[in-house]
C-alpha cells in the first residue's frame, strides 16, 4: 500500500539543504562548459597579448569564420540524426568553381546564386537518398560525394579562377562599420541569419523535433510514425545547401573559385559541432553549441596568430589548445553530471 | 562452396569490382599484365600496384582493429609523417648513412615514437573518454606540426642504401614493402583469429558495457588497438619515406585516413564496430590502389581520376547494399508465379 499521509521525502533532510544552489539543466551543461571555457580562452588571450581586447578581434572571429559557421550549422543537423557529412569541404570547392566559371561566362549573379545553391542541395539530396534507401553508411556515401564534388571541380578547372563580377566584389566590400577598423562583414551577418533560422527550425519546428527523434532512436521514430526517410534525406539536402552557401561565401570573401578551396573544412566543421556539445551518436545538442564550437576554433587560430609562430609550431599549438580545451570540457561535464 | 554461398559473401562484390577493373585495364591498355623478371626482380604493372598498395594495406589493417572496437583513427597520416621524419632525421645525422646498425636504430626509434603516439590516442579515448574522431583529430593536426618540427620545416633527403631497401628493395625477386605488409597481415590474422583476441575485440566493439560486465578489460583493448594502428601507420610511413628517400612532413600519408577507412568499409567491416574482416580490408585496400593505377593506364586524365573513383565507390556501395539488389531483383522476377498462389 502506498501511504499518502506521510510528508514527502524531500522535506526529511531539513532546512539546511533547502538552500538552493544553481544547477543548470543537464542537457545545457556541454554548451555552458564550452561557453565558460571560451571565456577563459579569451581572458588568457587578453592577458597574454596586447590589443587582444580590441573589439575587432571578436568581430573578426565572425567575419573570418562565416563560411565555416554556415557549413557547421548544416553539419549539426546531420550529426543530430547520427549521421556525418564528409562532402562539405569538397562542395565548397565545387560551388566556388561553378560560380566563378558561370560568372566568367557572363551569367548574371542573380541566376548564378540560385543555380549554385541548387547544385549543392541536389548533391545532398542524392547522398541522402543513397543513405536512406540503400542503407549505405553515411561516412562512405558522403566520402563518395566528396570525391565526386572535388572531382567535378577539378574537371571544370584545375586553376584558381578570379571573379570580377561587380555584384560579387561589391558584396565582398559590404560591411557595417561601428568605428574605423571595427566592422562586421555582410557575410558574417548572412551566417548569423542562417544560425538564427536553424536554431528556430531545430527548436520549434516539426522537422527539428523529427531530427532529434531520429538521432535518439531511428527505429522508435519510425514506430512512432515519424517521417524518418523524409527527415533523413532532408538533413543531407540541408547540409548540401549550407555547404553550397558556405562555398558562395568563400568565393565572395576570396573573390575566386578554386578546386582546392575548403580542404579539410569537413573536419573543422565536425570538430566545431562536437566541441559545441553535440554527440556524434546523435540526438543531443544545439545550434548555439555549434556556434560556440566555431568560435573556439576561431579563437584558437587567433591566439596562434597573435603568438606569431611559424607554421609547424602553429599546428602544434592548435593541437595542444584543442587538447586542453577538450580535456577541460570533458572534466567539467563529467563533474557536473 | 555453392554459387549461392559465393553470391551471399560480403567479399563477393569487392572481388567482382576488382576483376572488372583489371578486365578494363586488360582491354584498354597494352601490356598491363606483362610481368617480367629483370635483374632477378619482378617488374610490371601488377607488381607496381602491389607495391603502391603496401602502405595503404598496412594502415588499413590497423584501422580495421580500431574500427572493430567502434572507434576511428584519423591520425594515421600524421603518424606516417612523424615516423618517416624521425627515421630520416636519425639517418641524416649518421656519419655513415649506409651502416645497417644505424638504420636499424632509426627504424626502431621511428616505430617506438609511433607506439607512443598510439598510446596517446588510446589514452585520450579509453581513459579520458573523448569521442575517437575528436581525440585522433588532435594528433592529426598536431602530428604534421610535430613531423615538420622534427625536420625543422625542411624536406630531409637521405642517401642510405639499407634504408632504401624497406620501400624499394627486393628479396628473392619480391618487393620488400609487399613482404612487410604481408608479414604484418599474417601476424594480425594469427593473433586475432588463432587466439581469443579477435573475439574479444569484436565483443568490445559490439558493446563495451556488456563486455566489461563479462569481465573483459575493454579499456585495455581500446588502448591496444590504437597502439597497433599507430604501429602499422609508423611502418607504412617508413615504407613511404624510404621509397622517396626523404621525409616530407606535409605530403606523407596525406588523406590516407580516408582511403583506409574506405578500404575497411568496402571490406565489410561496419563503422559501428563489432565483426571485422581483415581479408576484406586487404581486398578493399588493393581495390583502391588498383583504382588509382588503372585510371592512369586506361587513359583517364588525372583531373578526372577523382570522378572515376567516386563512380566506382558509388557502384560498389550500391552493389553491396542488399536493398538495392532486392530492387533490381524484384524488377527482373516474373510476376505470374506469385499471383498463382493467391486464389487458393
Amino acid at each position: 500500500m502506498i501511504d499518502v499521509s506521510t510528508t514527502p521525502a524531500t522535506n526529511k533532510t531539513g532546512p539546511a539543504s533547502r538552500r538552493r544552489t544553481y544547477r543548470p539543466n543537464a542537457q545545457y551543461i556541454p554548451v555552458l562548459a564550452t561557453l565558460s571555457l571560451l571565456i577563459v580562452m579569451y581572458t588568457f588571450g587578453a592577458v597574454s597579448y596586447e590589443n587582444f581586447t580590441h573589439p575587432s578581434v571578436l568581430l573578426n572571429l565572425f567575419t573570418n569564420n562565416a563560411f565555416l559557421l554556415v557549413v557547421a550549422v548544416g553539419m549539426t543537423f546531420v550529426i543530430l540524426t547520427g549521421g556525418i557529412d564528409l562532402s562539405v569541404g569538397a562542395v565548397i570547392a565545387m560551388t566556388s568553381t561553378v560560380a566563378a566559371t558561370l560568372l566568367q561566362a557572363g551569367w548574371p549573379a542573380g541566376v548564378v546564386i540560385p543555380v549554385v545553391l541548387l547544385v549543392g542541395g541536389v548533391l545532398g539530396l542524392g547522398m541522402g537518398a543513397v543513405i536512406h534507401f540503400f542503407k549505405v553508411e553515411p561516412f562512405i556515401a558522403t566520402l563518395a560525394g566528396m570525391f565526386l564534388a572535388r572531382g567535378i571541380a577539378l574537371l571544370i578547372n584545375q586553376n584558381s579562377i578570379p571573379i570580377t563580377n561587380e555584384f560579387w566584389t561589391s558584396i565582398a566590400e559590404t560591411r557595417i562599420v561601428f568605428e574605423p577598423g571595427v566592422y562586421i562583414s555582410g557575410m558574417a551577418l548572412v551566417a548569423l541569419a542562417v544560425v538564427a533560422v536553424a536554431a528556430v527550425v531545430l527548436a520549434w519546428s516539426r522537422f527539428g523535433r523529427n531530427v532529434y527523434a531520429i538521432g535518439g532512436n531511428a527505429d522508435s521514430a519510425l514506430l512512432m510514425g515519424l517521417p524518418v526517410g523524409r527527415t533523413r534525406i532532408g538533413v543531407y539536402t540541408l547540409s548540401g545547401f549550407c555547404a553550397a552557401l558556405g562555398g558562395l561565401i568563400y568565393s565572395i570573401t576570396t573573390t575566386s573559385g578554386y578546386a582546392g578551396h575548403g580542404t579539410g573544412t569537413e573536419l573543422d566543421a565536425i570538430a566545431a559541432v562536437v566541441i559545441g556539445g553535440v554527440l556524434l551518436t546523435g540526438g543531443s545538442g544545439y545550434v548555439l553549441g555549434t556556434v560556440l564550437g566555431v568560435l573556439v576554433l576561431g579563437m584558437i587560430n587567433t591566439i596562434v596568430n597573435f603568438a606569431s609562430l611559424n607554421s609547424w609550431w602553429a599546428r602544434m599549438a592548435i593541437g595542444v589548445l584543442l587538447f586542453a580545451f577538450i580535456v577541460l570540457q570533458r572534466l567539467v561535464t563529467r563533474k557536473a553530471k | 562452396m555453392t554459387l549461392q554461398k559465393i553470391l551471399k559473401s560480403r567479399l563477393m562484390w569487392p572481388v567482382a569490382m576488382l576483376v572488372v577493373l583489371l578486365l578494363c585495364a586488360l582491354i584498354f591498355s597494352d601490356g598491363f599484365f606483362d610481368i617480367r623478371i629483370q635483374d632477378g626482380h619482378l617488374f610490371g604493372t601488377p607488381v607496381n600496384i602491389l607495391r603502391a598498395s603496401a602502405p595503404l594495406v598496412l594502415v588499413a589493417i590497423g584501422m580495421t582493429l580500431v574500427i572493430s572496437t567502434g572507434g576511428i583513427d584519423l591520425s594515421v597520416g600524421s603518424v606516417m609523417a612523424v615516423s618517416g621524419a624521425m627515421a630520416c632525421l636519425i639517418i641524416g645525422d649518421l656519419s655513415n648513412q649506409n651502416s645497417v646498425g644505424g638504420v636499424a636504430v632509426a627504424v626502431v626509434a621511428a616505430i617506438a615514437l609511433s607506439l607512443v603516439l598510439g598510446l596517446w590516442n588510446g589514452f585520450l579515448v579509453a581513459v579520458l573518454g573523448i569521442q575517437p574522431i575528436i581525440a585522433t583529430l588532435i594528433l592529426m593536426v598536431a602530428g604534421r606540426g610535430l613531423a615538420q618540427l622534427i625536420t625543422s620545416g625542411q624536406i630531409i633527403n637521405v642517401q642510405s642504401s639499407p634504408y632504401k631497401v624497406i620501400g624499394a628493395g627486393y628479396v628473392l625477386g619480391l618487393p620488400v614493402s609487399v613482404l612487410i605488409a604481408a608479414v604484418v597481415l599474417a601476424i594480425t590474422v594469427l593473433l586475432t583469429r588463432r587466439t581469443a583476441l579477435g573475439l574479444l575485440l569484436e565483443s568490445v566493439g559490439g558493446s563495451p558495457v556488456a563486455s566489461r560486465l563479462a569481465g573483459i578489460q575493454a579499456r585495455r583493448f581500446t588502448v591496444m588497438v590504437y597502439i597497433a594502428s599507430a604501429a602499422c601507420a609508423g611502418i607504412a610511413g617508413l615504407i613511404y619515406s624510404s621509397n622517396v628517400s626523404s621525409a616530407d612532413g606535409n605530403n606523407a600519408g596525406n588523406l590516407i585516413e580516408l582511403d583506409a577507412i574506405l578500404a575497411v568499409v568496402i571490406g565489410g567491416t561496419a563503422l559501428t564496430g563489432g565483426r571485422f574482416s581483415l581479408a576484406g580490408t586487404t581486398l578493399g585496400a588493393l581495390l583502391i590502389a588498383t583504382l588509382d593505377t588503372t585510371a592512369q593506364s586506361v587513359g583517364i586524365p588525372p583531373e578526372a581520376t577523382l570522378v572515376f573513383k567516386a563512380v566506382v565507390v558509388v557502384v560498389l556501395c550500391l552493389a553491396q547494399s542488399a536493398t538495392f539488389r532486392a530492387m533490381l531483383f524484384r524488377r527482373s522476377t516474373p510476376r505470374p508465379a506469385a499471383r498463382a498462389e493467391v486464389p487458393a
